[in-house]
């Protein structure tokens, strides 16, 4: 009874915790499940300022939750994502957003990749340049004669 | 040797990027409301919640908003420095306490100190929104027209005071 008990342990366990995850899950949604797909769509846009790499619509953070509650009561007063985006930089600046604009403090940030690629770029053709002048450049005269020994000990050994 | 000055110059490059993103404190984030109005706000007092005070009461004075909470444990930790410098009398210091009962708001005052001229409950943690509060303590510094003029993130220090804080309030009130 007790061998069969402690074999069972690791599945009660696993029971266990699965009713205390779907307890913690079960929190009641708006009742329009529409307006809350569009609050979490654009709370996926929003970067949650208290735990910095996650989303307001991951984050379970005090203020995401709060901020959470900001988006689905201005969608309930009509306002756009374009409305509700500005309002959030307005307080927390661009820092909120997951995909900064393009201006002139984030140039860097959007262009470095291209500008790696084109120094990547340049110096691969370099490289390609130098090595075909490298091959093409003719035998000074003391390397053709040292090629013509090194051939003819090979012919004479074989 | 000239073989690994490239590789010498990139290594140097990428060591002067990870020295300068050490320095960094990504935790502060600057704040977009510097040099700008401050956000209005009616709010009921901690002491007497029956009377309301507005951003307009306060216009005419440079003063400090400082963000805090019964629960933040950071508070406690600068706490004494605005006790200090409230006996100072340098600058006026208003409490916007931050998703806080009230109860418990009071008794920590009561236990540690009222540094502030009056603390406005923002319960609903609205106004903290509005001000782009992220993490408590906060510290405003407000000039004499209503335009913040300083955001403080974290713990206010005595150095910060000291160095930052302090030397802005003069010149403002200069």
């Amino acid at each position: 009874m007790v061998e069969r008990l402690t074999r069972m342990l690791p599945a009660l366990l696993l029971a266990g915790f699965l009713g205390m995850a779907a307890a913690q899950e079960a929190k009641p949604l708006a009742e329009d499940p529409m307006l809350e797909a569009k609050v979490m769509a654009i709370a996926e846009e929003l970067r949650c300022l208290v735990c910095q790499n996650e989303t307001i619509a991951a984050s379970h953070a005090d203020l995401a939750v709060d901020l959470r509650k900001q988006i689905r009561q201005k969608l309930q007063q009509g306002q756009t994502q374009a409305q509700i985006l500005d309002f959030m930089v307005q307080r927390y600046g661009d820092f909120v957003l997951y995909r900064p604009p393009v201006k002139s403090s984030t140039w860097l940030l959007w262009g470095g990749p291209f500008l790696l690629l084109a120094v990547a770029v340049a110096a691969l053709v370099l490289n390609i340049r130098r090595r075909r002048t490298l091959a093409a450049a003719p035998l000074k005269a003391d390397e053709a004669e040292r090629v013509r020994r090194l051939l003819a000990e090979e012919k004479s050994s074989s | 040797m000239k073989r690994y000055l490239i590789p010498l110059i990139v290594f140097v490059v990428l060591v002067g990027f990870l020295a300068v993103g050490l320095n960094l404190k990504p935790r502060e984030v600057p704040s977009p409301l510097i040099d700008k109005p401050a956000p209005a706000f009616s709010l009921a007092r901690l002491d007497a919640p029956e009377q309301k005070l507005g951003l307009e009461d306060l216009k005419g004075k440079v003063w400090l908003l400082n963000v805090w909470a019964s629960w933040c444990v950071a508070c406690r930790q600068e706490h004494p420095v605005l006790v200090d410098l409230a006996r100072q009398n340098v600058v006026p210091i208003y409490g916007l306490n931050y998703k806080d009962k009230r109860d418990d708001a009071l008794a920590w005052l009561g236990r540690y100190g009222n540094p502030y001229i009056a603390s406005l409950s923002d319960s609903e943690g609205l106004v903290g929104i509005d001000y782009g509060v992220y993490g408590v303590p906060e510290t405003f510094v407000v000039d004499k027209t209503g335009t913040i003029r300083l955001k403080h993130i974290g713990p206010v220090t005595p150095e910060a005071l000291r160095d930052t804080i302090l030397p802005l309030v003069r010149k403002l009130n200069g």
